[in-house]
């Protein structure tokens, strides 16, 4: 047959078929089973009102725990159990195996860089894309050309970054863009402008924002509130880990800083961006913040506009200028959207797999975990490992998974 | 509010400055392949894209026709034609300069009249016709190699297209691709709607023990990711007979997109006004009757916002295809995976690549284009609370 006309036919049956399923499961709960009428009426009523909520959440919950939470499951067994042994349990071997390799530890190192890189990035483009936008006339044509690459699968947008990475041999014209940029630089003013200060700038301020949060995080521990009673051991402990990373990210930028200035550029020479050992990771994460810059922007402009505009006037009429009112007044009151932005972007970066996959498929040193895991799985039919690593992943979610239920459980009361 | 007087102009600029850089940068990657798309291989090649709306100046050898063409005009042997004949892409080519030897290619200008000794006399003209006359026959194989210096002016095409989408051939065409993608693609939206609609009723407007356990359970299924669910799954699939296939990925996608559908539809359906609901309640109305004739009509936002996404993470989507719908023999590869394939054999076709990539994002751009609204009141409320 016809695929489309099995699609066809899988829509009407599908789409019929929920609907059916829902009429006439309701239609034998209230009249065959538990009629509203007879001696029992009341009584059937209620018990009626009990069973119905589960024949509308039947298909559902029955979805959701086949394709989602059994699988966690499953996998979590086949992690730990060998099938080339006929399923034996093998208790942590896999993991073993797979704490051995070297590309998994690859792997682990670029997901943490990603994990970094993408959601700061795009948090802060958005942030200021949000903000700059917000007031001018053409802001929602501007909005929606940055929201744009929404719309573009992460393989269309690999095609489109590897025209911009695209190299050819020194002599030839460059039709990458990245390349002929960099064929302009030769080691005078404009490079030392382009490739020196303004990187530095970039980090100095990023240092000097991670020294900001350091600040901001350690203020409350030392100097702990009275009103604040109770238990907030954990918030205080958040903190400590949350400085500790900050700490790291200030040094690292701060070592980096150095580095900038005693390394030599091959001007002249053009680059195969994609092979460059450790900086190609960024020209990958390059395409996920390019992607998802839309949409922080478009979160955080809503929560911009949300902000009550009397705090704002407050601040100009005690004389704030328009970087204090941004800073201290409108990103406070938004903290609480940009971490759920964090967050959500985060969760794309853990499950990035495309992106590798169509542009270095791991090559040159840039694996990552969800393509990692692909490799164990499809091409080595290592379930073992492949398991292992996907347990990995969950792993690394589950503290985000945690928080939104503890969000959603505290906005439901 | 930064807009108190005087402060306002300068900061006003180098907000739509910056702004106007923001978006061009975001732009120029797309614009980049678009532009790719409508220009021949040879163009491609011989200058960057941004380059491509000026005329442009390229170095060619080209070829006088054969000896076997000769004519004679009197005493005379000539040949006599356009230089660019077997180089349509170059057809309304300027020449500027030319040469006979490759140690100087522009030698002569247009109208000029090279003299080759016992090779005979050479007149070339800048649109490339020339004649080549000679006291003597012509004689060898080949026809004279001139070198030019040719001016082009831009030169945009549709047959990157025509081949892509109409050629038919097994590796370039999208065509299949295209139809595949949409068969897996309509089924796997519309089917999760149905079912997360029914739930997330129960989950607004119901009371039952456990609701709120149900709801959190959602929350957190909501980021689970679908990497784990992908050996298990096959393996299912494979066991109870529906191997891969169709089927096996509209029901993976219907599960992947449960959480968010009935993540979003619930947290709508909530905030509907009660006193309706009651209403219906209070006349007699079933909640089956409630559901279909009151908040499924309500709801139409929100269906609508969940429905881009589904499109636009099934269209785009490319694990979930190659694991569950994808076999050996390929007849079921989607848009994403043929390009991915692309990139493999035919990494340097840029004019082929880049038609491929843009077939397969048209679709959800004109989908984002048109309903962008609904897409970011879906985003503002699964997000922001």
């Amino acid at each position: 047959m016809h695929p489309a006309l099995l699609g066809l036919i899988t829509i009407i049956a599908g789409v019929g078929g929920c609907l059916g399923y829902f009429f006439l499961s309701n239609l034998v709960l209230d009249k065959v089973l538990f009629p509203a009428s007879g001696p029992n009426a009341g009584r059937n009523i209620n018990r009626a009102n009990l069973v119905r909520p589960w024949l509308f959440l039947f298909p559902a919950i029955f979805a959701l725990g086949l394709y989602l939470a059994y699988p966690v499951f499953e996998t979590l067994r086949l992690s730990l159990t060998d099938r080339d042994a006929g399923g034996a349990f093998v208790g942590l071997d896999h993991y073993r195996q797979m704490a051995a390799e070297p590309k998994f530890w690859e792997a682990m190192r670029n997901n943490m860089m990603w994990l970094i890189v993408v959601p700061a990035a795009s948090t802060a483009f958005g942030l200021m894309a949000a903000q700059l936008t917000d007031r001018i006339k053409w802001g929602n044509i501007a909005k929606s050309l940055i929201f744009m690459p929404m719309a573009i699968s992460f393989v269309g947008a690999s095609v489109i970054f590897k025209l911009v990475y695209d190299a050819r041999p020194a002599g030839q014209e460059q039709i990458g863009v990245l390349n002929a940029v960099w064929l302009t630089f030769d080691g005078g003013l404009w490079s030392v402008l382009a490739l020196r200060v303004v990187p530095a700038i970039v980090l100095l301020a990023f240092a000097a924002l991670m020294l900001y949060a350091l600040y901001a995080f350690l203020t409350p521990v030392f100097r702990p509130q009275a009103s604040h009673s109770g238990s907030n051991w954990l918030a205080t402990l958040g903190r400590i880990v949350g400085s500790v990373g900050v700490a790291w990210l200030a040094f690292l930028s701060a070592r980096s800083l150095i580095s900038l200035f005693t390394m030599s550029f091959p001007y002249g020479e053009p680059q195969t961006w994609l092979t460059v050992p450790f900086w190609n990771n960024f020209f990958l994460m390059a395409v996920l913040v390019w992607i998802q810059t839309g949409f922080a922007m478009v979160i955080l402009s809503a929560a911009l506009r949300g902000i009550p505009e009397e705090t704002i006037e407050a601040a100009v009429i005690d004389g704030a200028g328009p970087f204090d009112i941004f800073f201290k007044i409108k990103v406070p009151q938004i903290m609480g959207t940009i971490v759920v932005v964090w967050t959500t972007i985060t969760l794309v970066v853990l499950k990035v797999f495309d992106i590798v996959y169509a542009m270095t498929n791991g090559q040159w040193e840039t694996q990552v975990l969800a393509n990692y895991m692909f490799d164990k799985l499809f091409r080595a039919n290592d379930w073992g490992v492949g398991s292992a690593s996907a347990i990995v992943i969950m792993l690394l979610v589950s503290p985000i998974l945690v928080w939104n239920v503890y969000n959603a459980r505290k906005e439901m009361r | 509010m930064s807009s108190i007087a005087g402060s306002k102009s300068g900061l006003t600029w180098a907000v739509h400055l910056s702004v106007i850089g923001l978006v061009l940068l975001w732009l120029f990657p797309t614009v980049g392949l678009l532009i790719s798309s409508f220009r021949t291989a040879d163009q491609i090649y011989s200058s960057g894209w941004w380059k491509a709306a000026f005329t442009q100046q390229q170095n060619l050898v080209l070829r006088t026709k054969a000896p076997s063409e000769q004519g004679q005009e009197g005493d005379l042997f000539v040949i006599s034609g356009n230089i660019f004949a077997d180089n349509e892409a170059n057809s309304d080519a300027t020449i500027v300069a030319w040469g006979t030897s490759s140690r100087a290619i522009d030698d002569y200008v247009p109208g000029d009249t090279a003299d080759m000794g016992e090779d005979g006399k050479l007149t070339v003209q800048a649109n490339g016709d020339y004649r080549l006359e000679n006291g003597t026959e012509f004689s060898g194989s080949r026809g004279e190699r001139v070198f030019v210096t040719a001016n082009t002016p831009p030169d945009f095409t549709l047959a990157n297209y025509e081949r892509v989408l109409f050629s038919g051939s097994g590796t370039d065409s999208m065509a299949k691709a295209f139809f595949n993608t949409l068969t897996v693609t309509i089924p796997a939206t519309v089917i999760p709607i149905v079912i997360a609609a029914f739930a997330a009723y129960a989950l607004a407007w119901m009371r039952f023990p456990g609701r709120a356990l149900l709801i959190a359970a959602v929350v957190a299924l909501l980021v689970v990711p679908l990497q784990l669910a992908l050996i298990p799954l096959l393996r299912l699939h494979l066991e109870i007979g529906i191997g891969k296939g169709y089927l096996g990925v509209w029901l993976a996608h219907t599960g992947f997109g449960l959480p968010l559908a009935v993540y979003l539809l619930r947290n709508y359906m909530v905030g509907l006004p009660r006193d309706i609901i009651e209403c219906a309640k209070v006349d007699g109305a079933t909640d089956f009757q409630i559901f279909t004739r009151i908040v499924l009509p309500l709801s139409f936002p929100a269906l609508a916002s969940f429905a881009i996404f589904q499109f636009l993470w099934t269209w785009n989507d490319l694990l979930v295809a190659k694991v569950f719908l994808i076999d050996a023999t390929g007849e079921t590869t989607v848009m994403t995976n043929q390009i991915v394939e692309l990139l493999g054999t035919r990494g340097g076709n840029w004019e082929i690549l880049a038609t491929a990539a843009f077939v397969s994002i048209a679709v959800p751009l004109i989908v984002f284009f048109a309903m962008q609204r609904y897409l970011v009141r879906g985003l503002l409320a699964g997000s922001v609370k």
